[in-house]
């Protein structure tokens, strides 16, 4: 099962675990990202490329599915205004062992991070706005599943 | 005709998300059409001046700077992403 969801919607974490909950299943990783508040931070406005991010979060997911044994995997990604502790990302893959399970949960998050055409833009108390810069151990992480 | 898409502070700088262009001939590659792009105008030179933190997409999919461009439908810039 592969699912891939890119929307403006919130979602249901718990009927997205219970959906990975699949036959032959003996466990299921997860990852949410959230909104990260402090610094007078009001939202994050969240772009994308519409049409390349299904493509890339497809390709990701696929490239997942391949490298372990997955009973299943699902990615979905917000976009637009979101505000401290709102929900951001959603990744879980479901594997008969723990093993599989929550290395394929590391690879998607650390995957999306720096292959999924999404810009964050912090929107701070009083209005200023300021383009989130990318890091460079965000680039490491996804470099070393290449290794 | 191709169409160039701008995204996050690239389509600011530039005032617009999306346009139209003939490709010009002489420019074979992403790293020659960004070089040409910088040459239109003030908001292009600052869109584009920096160019290390431009990135690019050919069709829906990531490319350096000497990725072939001929035959493309649409040609995306962008900086560095920051999903997750």
């Amino acid at each position: 099962m592969k699912r891939v969801l890119v929307q403006a919607a919130d979602f249901d974490a718990g009927a997205e675990l219970a959906a990975l909950n699949l036959p032959g299943v003996g466990g299921i990783g997860s990852f949410i990202g959230t909104v990260r508040g402090g610094g007078g931070l009001v939202a994050l406005e969240l772009e994308h490329y519409p049409g390349m991010t299904e493509r890339a979060l497809e390709k990701i997911a696929g490239e997942a599915l391949a490298r372990w044994d997955l009973a299943g995997c699902t990615v979905i990604h917000r976009f637009g205004r979101l505000e401290p502790e709102q929900n951001i990302v959603f990744v879980g893959a479901a594997s008969a062992h723990r093993g599989d399970a929550l290395a394929a949960t590391a690879f998607l998050i650390d995957w999306l991070k720096t292959s999924a055409p999404f810009w964050k833009r912090e929107i701070f108390a009083g209005g200023e706005a300021r383009w989130v810069e990318a890091r460079e151990a965000d680039d490491a992480a996804a470099a070393a599943w290449t290794k | 005709m191709t169409k160039l898409l701008y995204f996050a502070w690239l389509r600011e700088k530039l005032g617009t998300a999306e346009e139209e262009i003939d490709l010009p001939p002489a420019c074979k590659t992403v790293g020659e059409l960004i070089g040409w792009l910088q040459s239109r105008g003030p908001a292009y030179e600052a869109a584009f001046g920096q160019s290390k933190s431009v990135r690019c997409a050919v069709d829906q999919e990531f490319a350096r700077a000497d990725a072939a461009i001929a035959g493309a439908a649409e040609i995306a810039f962008f900086p560095p992403v920051t999903g997750g």
